[in-house]
C-alpha cells in the first residue's frame, strides 16, 4: 500500500487531521491494543500447537458452541424486541413513559451477579416464574412430563444473556426512529403502499444499519458475559458450561497461560464475527444507495 | 458560561451555587468525621486476613476476641481486617499482590501455590502444630426434613432418582473435600480398587444437577433453590444452615466414612517482613490455637484441636471414621491436587465426553 503523505491528506474544512489520527491511535493503543498484547503474549507461551490443543479439546468446544450459540439467540431476541420497545417509547405518548424509557437502562446499572441470583431465584423450579413450568402446571406439561426447566440449563443461560442485552437495541434505533419522518410514511402510503409494505419497504430498511449495530454489541456484550450466567447456568461441563467459566477454572489451576488461550480463541471468533456483520452493513448499505 | 446562559437567572442562580457551595462543604465534613477512625487506626497496627467463604462468621468473632487480647498481653492496638472469597481466587490475589499478612485458606494446596511464588517460605506447614490447621472440619450430608430418600451413607447417593448438590471442584476448595472423602469410601469398599473408585465418583457426578462455583452457592441451590435431595458440605456449613433457617427443615446425616478437612493457616512472610507486622501476625496465628481461639472455633462448628476444648463440645460433633489428605490412598495434597484436580486429572476425564 502506498502510505505517502499524499494518501494520508484528507480534504477537510476543518484542520488537524494527523494530530486527532495520532490521537487516536495512540488513545486506542493504550486502552485496548496493550491489554490484547498482554493476553496474546501469556497465551502464546503455549505455542500455536498448544494452543489449538486447548481450542478443540471437547470440553472447550462445547463451552464456546454454547457461549455464542447462546449470545446469538439472546441477541435475536433483544434484536426483535428491543425494537418493538423503542418503536412504542419513539412513537406514542402514554403516561409512564419516562419511567419505561428509564426502565430499559437498568440491566446495565445493576451488577450482573445481583441480575444473575433473581433470575435464578424467579426462573429455578420453585421460583414464581419456574413453578409456572413445572410439571404440575397445564402450561409445564405442554413440554413433556418433567415440565419445563428454565434456570440452570442453557435456556437459563440464553434467558439472562437476553436480559443483560437490552439496552444495546432499544438505544441504538431509538435516536434513529425518532430522526424517522413520520411524512415518508404518509408519502408512501399516499402512494399507495400498505402498512405492511411501508414497514418493510421504507421505515425497515431504514432502520437496519441501527438495528445491527445494537444486534451487534448485544452479542458481544452476551459473549463477554460471566457474573450473571454462573448463577443460573447450572455449569454442568459440556451442557451447561460457559467459555468465561472455563477460563475461571483453568485461573483456579494457576494455568494463566492455558486461561489466556480460550480469552484468545473467544476473541479471535468474536473479531471475526463483528466484522462480519459490520462488512455485512456495509454491503447492505451500498445496496440501499445503488 | 453560567452566566451568558443563564443570566436573567442570575439571583436564582447564585443562592443555587451557595446552596452547592454548603453542600460541598458539609460533604469534605462527613468525609473527615467519617475517615478519621480509619486514620487514627492507620497509625496501629493493621492485620489483613485473607480467609476462604464460610469462615465469614468465625473470623468476625475471634478478630474481636484477638485485638482485645492482644491490648491486654501488649498495650498495642491492632485492627483486623478480613477478606473472604473462594479459597482458589483467594490464593490468587495473594499471589497477585494483595498484602496478606495472614492467610487462612481451605486447602494446603491453596497455601502451597502461594509457597511456590516465593511468598511463604516452603517449610510452611511444619511451623504451627497440627499441620498448621488450628481447627477442622469434615463433610455431612445435609437432607430435606424427614430424609425422604432414605440418605444414610455415601452408596445411596447414586440410587436411582436422587439428586445431589456439589460445588465444583475445580473452583471450589470444599467441593475437593466433598470429592476425596466420595473417593476414600469408594477405595474402602472396593477392596482398594481404584478404577471402581472412578468408576463410583463418576456415578456420583452424574447425579448432580448443578455444580456451582462455590460452596455458598451450592448452600443457596439446595436451600433457597430447593433442588436436590442431598447437598455435600462442610460440617461447619451445614450446621450453621441449620442455625440460621432453624432446625426442622433440614436434618444432617453423618455417613460412616468421611474426611479430615484441615484448613490450614500461615503467615506471609514476604507481606509481614516488608510491613513489619510479622509479631502481630504470628500472635494472631498462635491465639486460634488458645482455649479461647478453639473455643470460638467450636462456636462457629469448627471441630477444635485442644482435647479439653473438644470434651466440652463432644455432643454436638458426633464421631465418624476419618482419613486424611495424607493417607496413603491421596499421599498428601500435592499430589491429590495433580492426580484428581490438575488439568487432564481424574476429575476431567469424569466429564470427557464417550
Amino acid at each position: 500500500m502506498n502510505w505517502s503523505p499524499a494518501r494520508l491528506r484528507q480534504p477537510s474544512v476543518i484542520p488537524g487531521f494527523r494530530l486527532t489520527l495520532g490521537f487516536s491511535l495512540a488513545y486506542l493503543f493504550l486502552i485496548v491494543l496493550i491489554p490484547l498484547g498482554a493476553l496474546l503474549l501469556k497465551a502464546s507461551e503455549l505455542g500455536i500447537g498448544g494452543m489449538l490443543a486447548i481450542a478443540f479439546d471437547a470440553r472447550v468446544l462445547a463451552a464456546l458452541k454454547l457461549s455464542f450459540g447462546a449470545s446469538f439467540v439472546a441477541a435475536l431476541i433483544n434484536g426483535v424486541f428491543g425494537l418493538v420497545l423503542a418503536w412504542v417509547l419513539v412513537r406514542y405518548r402514554f403516561p409512564g413513559k419516562k419511567i419505561v424509557d428509564a426502565i430499559v437502562d437498568l440491566p446495565f446499572a445493576l451488577p450482573t451477579a445481583v441480575a444473575g441470583i433473581t433470575l435464578a431465584t424467579l426462573y429455578a423450579k420453585n421460583g414464581w416464574v419456574g413453578a409456572l413450568f413445572g410439571p404440575q402446571t397445564w402450561v409445564g406439561s405442554l413440554f413433556g412430563p418433567k415440565g419445563l426447566m428454565i434456570a440452570y440449563t442453557p435456556l437459563g443461560v440464553v434467558l439472562a444473556l437476553t436480559f443483560v442485552g437490552l439496552p444495546f437495541v432499544v438505544r441504538t434505533v431509538q435516536p434513529v426512529l425518532a430522526d424517522f419522518d413520520a411524512e415518508t410514511e404518509e408519502a408512501a402510503a399516499s402512494l399507495g403502499a400498505s402498512r405492511l409494505s411501508t414497514f418493510t419497504r421504507v421505515i425497515f430498511p431504514a432502520l437496519l444499519p441501527a438495528l445491527t449495530t445494537g444486534f451487534a454489541l448485544a452479542f458481544a456484550r452476551a459473549v463477554g458475559e460471566y457474573g450473571s450466567v454462573i448463577f443460573i447456568a447450572g455449569n454442568i461441563p459440556m451442557v451447561s458450561e460457559i467459555a468465561p467459566l472455563l477460563i475461571v477454572t483453568k485461573l483456579e489451576e494457576y494455568n494463566y497461560a492455558g486461561a489466556a488461550a480460550i480469552a484468545v480463541v473467544m476473541l479471535a471468533i468474536s473479531f471475526v464475527l463483528l466484522l462480519v456483520i459490520n462488512l455485512l452493513q456495509r454491503w447492505n448499505q451500498s445496496r440501499m444507495r445503488a | 458560561m453560567f452566566d451568558r446562559h443563564q443570566g436573567n437567572r442570575r439571583p436564582r442562580g447564585r443562592t443555587m451555587a451557595g446552596k452547592v457551595r454548603r453542600l460541598a462543604s458539609a460533604l469534605v465534613l462527613g468525609a473527615a468525621v467519617m475517615a478519621a477512625p480509619v486514620l487514627s487506626a492507620r497509625a496501629d497496627t493493621t492485620l489483613l486476613n485473607v480467609s476462604y467463604d464460610p469462615t465469614r462468621e468465625f473470623y468476625k468473632d475471634f478478630n474481636e476476641a484477638f485485638a482485645a487480647h492482644y491490648k491486654k498481653e501488649t498495650g498495642e492496638t491492632v485492627t483486623l481486617q478480613a477478606s473472604h472469597g473462594g479459597s482458589g481466587k483467594q490464593a490468587r490475589s495473594v499471589i497477585d499482590g494483595l498484602e496478606a499478612d495472614v492467610v487462612t485458606l481451605a486447602l494446603a494446596s491453596d497455601i502451597d501455590a502461594i509457597a511456590d511464588r516465593g511468598l511463604i517460605a516452603p517449610d510452611w506447614q511444619k511451623r504451627l502444630a497440627d499441620n498448621s490447621s488450628p481447627y477442622t472440619s469434615t463433610i455431612v450430608f445435609l437432607v430435606r426434613k424427614g430424609n425422604p430418600k432414605g440418605i444414610k451413607d455415601w452408596n445411596d447417593l447414586v440410587a436411582d432418582g436422587v439428586e445431589v448438590i456439589t460445588p465444583n471442584p475445580k473452583t471450589s476448595g470444599g467441593a475437593r473435600w466433598n470429592y476425596l472423602a466420595a473417593w476414600a469410601y469408594a477405595l474402602k469398599h472396593n477392596g482398594g480398587d481404584e478404577a471402581r473408585a472412578k468408576d463410583f465418583v463418576a456415578r456420583l457426578y452424574t447425579h448432580v444437577p448443578v455444580l456451582d462455583t462455590g460452596a455458598r452457592g451450592s448452600t443457596t441451590t439446595f436451600v433457597q433453590r430447593g433442588i436436590g435431595d442431598v447437598l455435600l458440605a462442610w460440617e461447619n456449613e451445614a450446621f450453621l444452615a441449620l442455625k440460621e433457617l432453624g432446625p426442622g427443615e433440614f436434618e444432617i446425616v453423618v455417613p460412616s466414612l468421611s474426611i479430615l478437612a484441615e484448613p490450614p493457616v500461615a503467615v506471609v512472610d514476604k507481606v509481614v517482613d516488608k510491613r513489619g507486622t510479622r509479631k502481630q501476625a504470628e500472635a494472631y496465628l498462635n491465639y486460634l490455637y488458645s482455649t479461647e481461639g478453639q473455643a470460638l472455633a467450636a462456636k462457629w462448628f469448627y471441630r477444635p484441636r485442644d482435647p479439653a476444648v473438644a470434651a466440652k463440645y463432644k455432643d454436638i460433633f458426633p464421631k465418624v471414621e476419618l482419613v486424611t489428605i495424607d493417607d496413603a490412598a491421596f499421599g498428601g495434597w500435592r499430589k491429590a491436587q495433580a492426580t484428581h484436580f490438575g488439568d487432564g486429572g481424574v476429575f476431567d476425564q469424569i466429564y470427557k465426553p464417550k
